[in-house]
């Protein structure tokens, strides 16, 4: 490849080609390599400020992070704010929403490769990264939040000396199996379409340290047909391996609350619901990540605004399968007659009985009102807009968690044990320190690694943009 | 003896060479500390350090004395690792003695239980018993003598005290004065009784600051000299309580009274034919007594003198007639009973019209007053502040008192104290007295000490050590054997000596050994007397109406001697569940009025003395009326007690000891000097429940006995009972045990005896007032306390002791991840601590809530000296697990054991849960559900028999008998 060439007009510029493409125009399979891979092989200097400021804030944060969980460690749970009832708190909250915000990336690459939607091509890379590294700040929490967290590995099923092993009716094992699962399954998904651009980077600085790097990582693929033949196929098996994963981790979790007996977790509606939920406040997570990042890079051409409407359809359509959820829980209150049923949604949304009936109503405002700005086509090619509503939608997303775990946590079934959760600073610097290190290795990933597939953005080329090529 | 009385008037120097003064350098030496600030004790400190050090040169030439050690080959008797012994003993509190167990591993008392042969308990005990234990290992207790705040001995101390004493004795006595609280003991009577007799001039002054001055008062007021009133509430039909809260722990006999009353309820219950008692109740502080009450009539509490009077004219409005007329029909079976802390004059009320109805020897028994030499204690007190004042004590020796903090404020205690040359406190800590004396002597904890004491009814019994005085503590006995100049003499021979006088034939030692085993000497209960006519002083000019200032000792503390106790700070007061504050209380009409809200900080004034305290409003609290809890705001009480809550005293006056005229009642930004609160919100309470009523639910149900005996089974409606085939699983079957539990609500008064229980059982960690408000009490036992009617004026206040369910249907046990709580194949929910990992998902799943979760590391494991109060068969939860109540597994499987051993069945009754032993109404029953007999098995087979949640199937072992009361009709119409 051709990397000499002076390349610095192609990556300073870009124009977003609008709603119907998912690439610039302009772009040849050498430049589109180059402006990817260039993003990765930009001198370090001359990494946008954005970049800087962006991974300091973030690195703060985990450093935040880690003294919250030196003190955690220390002291114990204690230093959060659940109490009893309130067992759970922002652990869990932070557990599930952390998890949703991961759905997206299995749900792009996987579903909608099965179902050849083109506009999945440049942000399944950065999806699928964000997956991982949502579902490593998810796994943290349940360990984190355990009494004795450096008995964890008792919930594995390993052979021990007292023939103890987890015991299998709880969700709890479950979550165990479906997180770790899903965990394992998205990395390999992720490294195996990492392959061949691997093999990309390596072949265009091949005598430098990132290029042995690159290259050992490539694991010697030398992009042969035969190579290709059989990557397909293993391309396709893994999405549909992952495919069931997409439904399964998230009704998983919803199980740990709908097994239970609690006013406000019993709910059969919560596996959909949950899973709907996820993807929704995934796809929120990718909007805000892409767009900045897309601009910041300037990668217009290649993560246009097909992509950004294409994905603002999906939250809109999620979002209202998530208010059906809701509608369904206020019916279900007002249905079945049950005095414990009913009092814990009236708790959920009337001032009067319950503390936390302004966090109910800001997330209908945040998940079902705002969003439904989407419909208009005008506010889907907003990017600012856009960009606005999806933070709207993670901060909704939370607030859901939150309202289900704690508000329903507050007030069961035996009134003189009612009681309030009040975060402490520690709940708060763990909460945030997840999102430090989440964005700190978004952004270390956006460095090291071609963020969007390089050899499938030639594949698009090669089918939209340039079909004379065909054969290259 | 002899010796020293013939040197005696050559000089007092030489008093120095006592035997005590030999005895304390031949044995006490080692455990001396010398202090570097002190000359004498630094001198003598190098003198034997050098000679020490020469010796240990001489002593290689010296052959070791031979010292040998003996491993146990043959073990003593009963004297077995892992299995307790039990000790009769007895607890004394204001002078009252209370029958008490003791519990006791290798020679290390762990717990205490009533004494089922002693009258003032049965078996039971109030929560200041259980917690009793806790004080006996306080590290904060007093550990040495101390000389101006230096370290002495028990023998230098000795040595100044003969001093004071023959000083004194060369004026028959004059100038020296004891102060004492209330005295039953019989020993201690007799060894003053000689002291005094030698020495006439000196002055023995009695002081209890939560004493019963009126009910003392009130009977010289009727009969011209002090009686003892016992009421036999198991006799009584109709039981109006002028204010009387007669089932509150720390009442004479009040342990007894809560028997004798759920008794007879439990007997209407269960007997259709029986007759159910009915109880009024006015009052102006809500009480446990007042929560029992059919009818309670919220009233000022100045204003239930009128209500007496009214009601002995039987004239007055419609509830005045209508229990005139209840009362009248049930003569002879009917007790009036005055409040402790009423004026005389209801006091005479009640005797009068006791007599009038005929009550008298039927339900009213008069005796002799247990209290040795009754006086008016506020007289005596205020005759000492007037001696001191005038110099006329020279030497002031406080035994088990604390004037300095809650003598009455205008006595200005500590100004006349300063005044007295030698003054020395004998006391379990150095507290606000003992500061200010020149000599403080440790006194012996209960357990430690050898003594005797009455209980409510005249009974005797003796009191023995468990322990030798850990501090080296002394006791009364001890003083007063060196002021009888017999300083060699121990308590135990003291005590010995008296009652081999008193029981001088040959089978001495074995009248001796029966009574110390079983905790009470034979036929010692007073004999009923015959009072003259009781005579009812005229009414005094009316009362004003103003705000009214009503001082309590604390349901959890009393009136400050038990501040120092974890256990007592943090159980729940039964009216409001707060823990580790007194509040302001006040009705929700006059907090409106006076634009206050709860945690709102008051500056409360009374004839010119001020307090500041946070507000708490309290349903069915009199309106006008403001109720402050006395026993707080220490500050010299230990780690636990300073600081907590704020000091009523300084605004209790010698002339309103109860009840007195508020002249201000303001808001204030702060509480005081010493601690701000000018947090947003107000003072911040740390209490267990924070909903007052049962928001549309019933987890508390209550019908009257009429109700109950037209429709048996009214506490359980069918639409609440899952039948038997609902799940696809077979139901287990249980082979062998099948363990359950019957709390009947009929009974309970909600005294939280079994809470302090099951913490002294089951080792449960004290988390201190910011974790209790943040809700993580650990408590394994809780009382729910609803409710019903009026927030203003309740109708009811409802009592529901919660432990855990150990429901068949667990659903703890199905989301437990590591399967660390599981199911026994006897019915027992168990916890086991090694396994858990701490993911709190049983604590979310339980609806009862009854689980606790070790958030921080809250089991003391650094205060060595707490330790000792461990029970050793009960796991020290560590932090980050779960834990709650086992239905005390440790007792089951010790009566199982020994079961085993002996080859029989475990008899009924033989297993007693701790909550279940120390309950005073035994509202509690466990026991085997697979034997028919059993009485857990019957009581769950009344109709009124329910499950708490029952219709969540979750099966619960632990059921509930519903509340039966028996309204008077004519005034359920009005």
């Amino acid at each position: 490849m051709a990397d000499e060439r002076d390349n610095s007009a192609l990556m300073d510029s870009a124009v977003d080609p609008g709603p119907d493409k998912v690439i610039g125009s302009g772009f040849d399979m050498g430049s589109a390599t180059d402006k990817i891979a260039g993003v990765v092989y930009r001198p370090f200097l001359k990494t946008p400020k954005q970049m800087f400021i962006g991974f300091a804030v973030a690195f703060a944060l985990v450093n935040l992070f880690l003294v919250a969980v030196t003190f955690l460690f220390y002291k114990g749970v204690g230093v959060w704010g659940i109490v009893i009832p309130i067992a759970w708190g922002f652990a869990i909250v932070n557990f599930v929403w952390w998890i949703g915000i991961g759905h997206a990336g299995t749900l792009i690459s996987a579903i909608l490769l099965l179902l050849k939607q083109d506009w999945r091509t440049s942000i399944n890379r950065f999806s699928e990264a964000m997956t991982l590294f949502a579902v490593a700040c998810a796994g943290m929490f349940p360990i984190l939040h355990l009494g004795r967290p450096w008995l964890a590995y008792w919930l594995l099923p390993y052979p021990n000396q007292m023939w103890l092993w987890p015991q299998p009716r709880s969700p709890l094992i479950w979550d165990v199996f479906a997180v770790s699962t899903y965990a394992t399954v998205s990395f390999i998904f992720w490294f195996t379409g990492l392959i061949p651009d691997f093999a990309t980077m390596r072949d265009k600085r091949p005598n430098t340290v990132a290029g042995r790097i690159y290259g050992m990582l490539a694991m010697g693929w030398r992009g042969s047909a035969r190579h290709w033949a059989r990557y397909q196929k293993t391309y396709l098996l893994l999405a549909g391996l992952s495919t069931p994963l997409v439904v399964s981790v998230h009704s998983v979790v919803s199980f740990d609350f709908s097994v239970a007996i609690l006013p406000g977790w019993h709910t059969t509606i919560f596996p959909p619901y949950f899973v709907a939920g996820a993807i929704y406040s995934g796809f929120a997570m990718v909007l805000s990540l892409a767009i900045p990042v897309r601009r910041w890079y300037h990668l217009e051409d290649l993560i246009t605004m097909r992509h950004i409407e294409a994905m603002s359809k999906v939250m809109l359509g999620t979002g209202l399968i998530v208010a059906y959820g809701y509608a369904m829980e206020a019916f279900m209150a007002w249905y079945s007659v049950g005095t414990y049923e009913r009092y814990a949604f009236y708790n959920r949304i009337f001032p009067q009985r319950g503390t936390y009936w302004w966090a109910y109503w800001l997330l209908i405002l945040s998940n079902i009102l705002i969003p439904q700005l989407l419909w208009s086509k005008r506010v889907r090619l907003n990017i600012l807009a856009v960009f606005a509503i999806s933070i709207v939608v993670n901060i909704g997303m939370w607030l859901e968690r939150f309202v289900i775990v704690v508000t329903s946590l507050t007030r069961d079934f035996v009134p003189s044990s009612w009681g309030m959760y009040y975060p402490t600073f520690w709940d708060w610097a763990t909460y945030f320190g997840t999102i430090g290190v989440f964005l700190a290795l978004m952004f270390l990933f956006i460095r090291g690694i071609p963020a969007i597939s390089i050899f499938e953005t030639r594949e698009v080329l090669h089918h939209e943009v340039a079909p004379s090529h065909a054969g290259d | 003896m002899s010796q020293i009385e013939k040197k005696y008037w050559r000089s007092l120097e030489e008093l120095a060479e006592t035997e005590e003064f030999r005895k304390f350098v031949d044995d006490e030496f080692p455990n001396r500390k010398p202090d570097w600030n002190d000359p004498q004790s630094r001198r003598r400190f190098l003198t034997l350090m050098g000679a020490s050090a020469m010796l240990a040169g001489a002593s290689s030439c010296v052959v070791q004395p031979k010292e040998t050690i003996v491993p146990y080959v043959r073990q003593p008797e009963d004297f077995i690792p892992g299995v307790p012994l039990f000790y009769a003993t007895a607890m004394t509190q204001q002078g009252v003695a209370t029958g008490v167990l003791v519990e006791s591993h290798l020679g290390r008392p762990t717990k205490i239980e009533g004494n089922p042969r002693h009258p003032a308990s049965l078996g039971a005990t109030d929560h200041f018993t259980q917690a009793s234990i806790l004080e006996l290992y306080d590290p904060d207790r007093s550990q040495t003598v101390r000389r101006n705040g230096y370290i002495s001995t028990w023998g230098d101390f000795v040595n100044a005290f003969a001093r004071q004493r023959d000083l004194a004795a060369l004026k028959r006595g004059a100038g020296l004065r004891i102060l004492t609280g209330s005295i039953s003991s019989p020993t201690l009577v007799a060894q003053m009784q000689e002291f005094f007799a030698a020495n006439p001039e000196a002055k023995w002054h009695q002081w209890e600051p939560c004493g019963r001055h009126n009910v003392l008062a009130g009977s010289v007021a009727a009969f011209g000299k002090p009686y003892n009133t016992i009421y036999r509430f198991d006799q009584a039909n109709v039981i109006v309580s002028l204010d009387a809260d007669f089932l509150c722990a720390g009442m004479p006999g009040g342990v007894r009274y809560a028997r004798d009353y759920a008794e007879r309820r439990r007997k209407a219950a269960e007997d259709a034919n029986a007759k159910p008692p009915r109880l009024y109740v006015a009052e102006g502080t809500p009480s446990i007594t007042g929560g029992m009450a059919e009818h309670r009539f919220r009233m000022r509490t100045g204003e239930v003198e009128a209500f007496a009077a009214s009601l002995e004219s039987g004239a007055g409005e419609a509830r005045i007639s209508a229990i005139v007329k209840d009362l009248q029909a049930n003569r002879g079976a009917s007790i009036v009973i005055a409040g402790e802390h009423q004026p005389p004059r209801v006091h005479a009320i009640a005797h009068a019209m006791n007599a009038a109805l005929g009550n008298i020897g039927k339900t009213v028994i008069y005796t002799d007053t247990v209290e040795y030499a009754p006086v008016d204690q506020v007289a005596s007190l205020g005759e000492l502040v007037r001696d001191m004042n005038s110099g006329a004590v020279e030497t002031l020796v406080m035994i088990g008192v604390n004037p300095v903090y809650d003598a009455p404020a205008d006595f200005a205690f500590l100004d006349a104290l300063k005044k007295v040359p030698w003054r020395a406190h004998v006391g379990l800590w150095v507290d606000e007295t003992g500061e200010w004396c020149h000599w403080h002597v440790p006194e012996a904890h209960y357990l430690e000490s050898w003594s005797d004491g009455r209980a409510y009814d005249g009974t005797i019994s003796l009191v023995q050590p468990l322990i030798a005085p850990i501090y080296g503590g002394k006791t009364a006995h001890e003083i007063f054997n060196v002021l009888l100049m017999r300083g060699d003499q121990t308590a135990y021979q003291t005590v010995r000596a008296y009652w081999q006088k008193q029981h001088p034939a040959s089978d001495f030692e074995d009248f001796w050994r029966t009574s110390l085993h079983e905790g009470v000497v034979e036929n010692t209960a007073y004999r009923e007397t015959t009072p003259p006519q009781a005579k009812v002083p005229p009414a005094p000019a009316a009362a004003g109406s103003g705000l009214e200032v009503v001082f309590r000792p604390d349901p959890a503390i009393g009136d400050g001697r038990y501040s120092n106790n974890g256990w007592l700070q943090e159980m729940p007061k039964p009216q409001n569940k707060m823990t580790w504050d007194n509040a302001v209380w006040i009705s929700p009409a006059s907090a409106r009025k006076y634009k206050v809200e709860e945690g709102s900080i008051v500056e409360i004034t009374s004839n010119g003395r001020k307090i500041r305290g946070p507000v708490w409003v309290m349903p069915g609290q009199a309106d006008e009326s403001i109720t402050v809890h006395l026993g707080f705001g220490r500050t010299r009480a230990g780690r636990v007690g300073n600081g907590v809550g704020f000091n009523a005293y300084p605004l209790r006056a010698s002339n309103a000891m109860w009840t007195a005229q508020a002249q201000g009642f303001e808001q204030k930004g702060m509480l005081g000097p010493i601690r701000e609160y000018a947090q947003a919100g107000g003072y911040k309470f740390a209490t267990t429940q924070h909903t007052q009523t049962m928001e549309e639910r019933d987890p508390f149900r209550a019908g009257t006995f009429a109700e109950y005996h037209s429709d048996p089974r009214f506490a359980r409606p069918e639409e609440t009972i899952v039948p038997d085939g609902h799940s696809l699983f077979p139901l287990w079957e249980y082979k062998q045990h099948k363990w359950g539990m019957s709390i009947d609500l009929t009974a309970c008064v909600g005294c939280q005896a079994c809470v302090v229980a099951c913490v002294a059982e089951n080792n449960i960690p004290v988390v201190g007032k910011e974790q209790v408000s943040l809700g993580r009490y650990m408590h394994w036992i809780r009382v729910d306390r609803y409710y019903s009617g009026p927030l203003d004026d309740p109708k009811a206040i409802n009592f529901q002791p919660v432990p855990c369910m150990h429901c068949e249907n667990a659903l703890c046990e199905l989301v437990c991840p590591v399967a660390a709580t599981v199911h026994s194949n006897e019915g027992l929910n168990e916890m086991v601590y090694n396994r858990c990992v701490g993911t709190r998902y049983c604590s979310n799943n339980c609806p009862y809530k009854v689980r606790r979760f070790n958030f921080l590391l809250y089991s003391d494991w650094y205060t060595e000296s707490l330790y000792g109060v461990r029970n050793p068969d009960v796991t020290v939860r560590s932090r980050g697990v779960m834990e709650k109540c086992s239905y005390c597994v440790q007792r089951i499987n010790r009566v199982k054991i020994e079961a085993d051993k002996a080859d029989r069945p475990i008899q009924d009754g033989e297993i007693l849960t701790a909550c279940q032993q120390a309950c005073p109404t035994q509202a509690i029953v466990f026991g085997d559900l697979n034997d028919p007999n059993s009485r857990v098995a019957k009581l769950k087979k009344q109709p009124r028999d329910y499950g708490l949640l029952e219709d969540l199937d979750t099966r619960p072992r632990t059921t509930y008998l519903a509340r039966l009361t028996n309204p008077n009709p004519d005034l359920e119409k009005a």
